[in-house]
């Protein structure tokens, strides 16, 4: 038992189990739908993850602070059609522009939600489910319900879905999902090792202690939600990249899907832990479910959105359950041994 | 209050949050009124109530629950579940009656199963509920699919839209007498007085012997029945019922709630306040549709009351603390 405690973490073990219960669906569909495992399941899969992932990093930003940010979805929508329009309007744009441009629109609507959070005070769920409303409706009232079409977009746009990294046998990695990666990699490392990091996981875990300790809770927070706004915009990008075509209600219900990889990747609803290694493992294993079901002849693809409700509730509820009995199992000894390791580190 | 003192402070009732409200509500009305000579016309007024109809009565039920200092994110999916649940059932040709049960039933399971996890589990209500939205609501397209099922017996559509009595149709009635039934409940009994104690400190309540996880129990069941209620009204009042039937009414229902001065933190709100609310939204959004501001717009409105009904008495406890704080010394912050 001492030496499991020595090599494992509870997290490292939660973490394990989801990554066995990915490949125990991954073999299931394949036993039910023929031809699955092939490159292009892969490729179909990683696209999807790579705009759900990034919305899932900002989202673990802002669920470690205890807050949640239910806007997201509308800020991707948002993004994807202004550049997308601005994109129709001159084909001349840049490459990098247009990515500083979704940027800015993404964190100038996260500097919205996040100083009304950590400024005003107003609890998060009651600004961003107000956001969430505000800026899919201005986006309604803006483009008086035009679409961004495939055809008026400038051409590297059109192939940069298809544009490959590296190819591995049969595996195609596309360029959108190594820069996705990369986003995942760096965040992990800006949590493990920044201050910034550091702080958003001490203010999840005891916000009052992190204030009284002289933390800037509130600069913090609002950072948070700058930089999950902008990665929904980036997000937003990539979403017009992928699709092409973007009409009003783009990525309506991103934000549920992004809420429910975060919480399935272990990070704690309730703030103070998780990692963005694990919120990816979420986005993996919500895609897959998504993607897989289209797929399967008996089952009704409509038996999705029950799925995630259903796979949201377990997370939370073994989080709160299983995992703190664990936590108290391992930290038991902590009077003989030495200080028990750190929960919050992922 | 020390800050206060040396004004001439305002009468006291004429702080109150109703007050505002009720102020609001009186310009929003002549502004309407102003737009529209028919305005105040029985019919308008019924109408006014019959848009919204479903949304003011699953709000009665939210006022209880966000006092408790819990939330329910999840009314939006079962009313549109039990709406999926009779149309399913009518179209395997099961009687409507039946399916009316069966939908109330569904409610009732919606509720204890959010109850299990948040009385029983000690889970978070934002976090069960928000798996809840996205349960319900795909338990609800799976019944429906992309369908659109209608069809209903002539009965069934009368009752959504037909006046019972006088001009009231059914609906309206129901939500008068619930509204009577929740202020004398939550105002005037022990459960009202147990469901405010728990909100302002769970702790306290537990130790002078309130049975916390029962009242929570069932003010779930109850606000998922409700929900269900709802959703079999709006069936019968739109005729037809599709996957996305409801989609996005908690915004509606928890703004009427907090506009009514009912504390998002729980432990303080009256059911006056929340009645004054819901009239002066119903006025809103009826004085916008006169004014040709399309649902989309009205929507993004009422995002932003819903964060203005919590910021505004924020930014007025912030501006009182950082006046009596001028008072006292600084106290220096430790950061970095």
């Amino acid at each position: 038992m001492t030496s499991i405690r020595r090599a494992f973490r509870p997290e490292q073990i939660r973490a394990l189990s989801l990554f066995a219960l990915l490949v125990v669906l991954i073999l299931f569909f394949a036993s039910q739908i023929p031809n699955y495992l092939s490159g292009r399941t892969f490729t179909r899969i990683s696209t999807g993850v790579a705009v759900v992932a990034i919305v899932a990093v900002g989202q673990t930003l802002v669920v470690l602070t205890r807050n949640i940010d239910l806007s997201v979805g509308s800020i991707v929508g948002c993004t994807a059609y202004f550049v997308g329009t601005a994109l129709a309007n001159d084909n001349a744009i840049a490459p990098a522009v247009a990515i500083v441009m979704a940027l800015a629109i993404g964190a100038a609507a996260g500097a919205v939600n996040g100083v009304l959070v950590a400024y005003g005070r107003v609890p998060s769920i009651i600004v961003t489910l107000g956001t969430l409303a505000i800026y899919r409706s201005f986006l309604v009232a803006v483009s008086e319900a035009r679409t961004v079409t495939i055809d008026s977009l400038p051409d590297w746009v059109k192939e940069l879905p298809r544009a490959n990294l590296i190819q591995i046998g049969e595996l195609d990695v596309r360029v959108l999902v190594a820069l996705a990666l990369a986003i995942v990699i760096i965040f992990q490392l800006v949590l493990t090792y920044t201050q910034f990091g550091r702080r958003l996981f001490a203010i999840g875990s005891n916000p009052e202690a992190a204030r009284v300790a002289g933390l800037p809770a509130q600069r913090t927070v609002f950072l948070a939600f700058v930089l999950c706004g902008a990665l929904a915009g980036l997000a937003g990008f990539f979403f017009l990249v992928r699709f092409g075509n973007v009409t009003v209600v783009a990525a309506q219900g991103l934000e549920l899907q992004s809420v429910a990889a975060v919480v399935v990747g272990g990070v704690n609803i309730f703030g103070g832990s998780g990692s963005m290694i694990g919120a990816l493992l979420g986005a993996v294993l919500v895609e897959t479910i998504q993607q897989s079901l289209i797929r399967m002849p008996q089952v009704s693809e409509f038996w999705i959105e029950a799925l995630l409700g259903l796979l949201i509730l377990l997370a939370v509820a073994s989080d709160a359950l299983i995992l703190n009995r664990l936590r108290r199992i391992w930290s038991r000894p902590a009077a003989t041994e030495p200080p028990p390791p750190e929960p919050t580190q992922p | 209050m020390s800050a206060t003192s040396t004004r001439r402070p305002l009468p006291d009732f004429l702080r109150r949050w109703e007050v505002l409200l009720l102020a609001l509500l009186i310009v929003s009305v002549l502004i309407n009124v102003i737009q529209s000579p028919f305005y105040l016309s029985l019919e308008n007024i019924v109408n006014l109530f019959q848009l919204s109809i479903e949304k003011i009565i699953v709000a009665l039920v939210m006022t209880f629950i966000i006092i408790n200092g819990e939330i329910d994110l999840s009314v939006a999916s079962v009313m549109g579940l039990a709406a999926c649940v009779v149309a399913f059932l009518h179209n395997q040709g099961v009687p409507v009656a039946i399916g009316v049960v069966m939908a109330l039933l569904v409610g009732v399971l919606c509720g204890a199963f959010n109850g299990f996890w948040i009385a029983r589990a000690g889970l978070p209500s934002l976090a069960v509920t928000l798996a809840g939205l996205i349960g319900y609501r795909g338990a609800a397209r799976i019944l429906v699919e992309d369908r659109s099922i209608g069809n209903f017996p002539d009965w069934f559509n009368a009752l959504g839209q037909q006046p019972l009595i006088g001009p009231l149709p059914f609906a309206l009635i129901l939500f008068f007498v619930m509204l009577i039934a929740a202020a004398v409940i939550l105002q005037r009994t022990a459960f009202g007085r147990y469901v405010y104690v728990i909100g302002n400190n769970r702790e306290v309540a537990r130790y002078s012997g309130i049975k916390v996880r029962r009242v929570k129990w069932s003010l779930f069941i109850a606000s998922s029945t409700i929900a269900a209620l709802a959703g079999v009204l709006l069936a019968a009042r739109l005729g037809a019922v599709r996957g996305n039937t409801a989609e996005g009414f908690e915004l509606d229902i928890i703004t009427m709630v907090l506009l009514g001065g009912v504390s998002i933190f729980g432990g303080s709100g009256t059911m006056t306040g929340v009645a004054l609310s819901i009239l002066l939204i119903l006025n809103l959004r009826n004085g916008m549709s006169l004014a040709n501001i399309t649902g989309n717009t009205q929507t993004g409105v009422i995002g932003a009351l819903l964060i203005l009904s919590v910021l505004v008495p924020n930014l007025i406890v912030g501006a009182r603390a950082w006046r009596s704080r001028l008072r006292r010394a600084t106290p220096t912050r430790l950061s970095q």
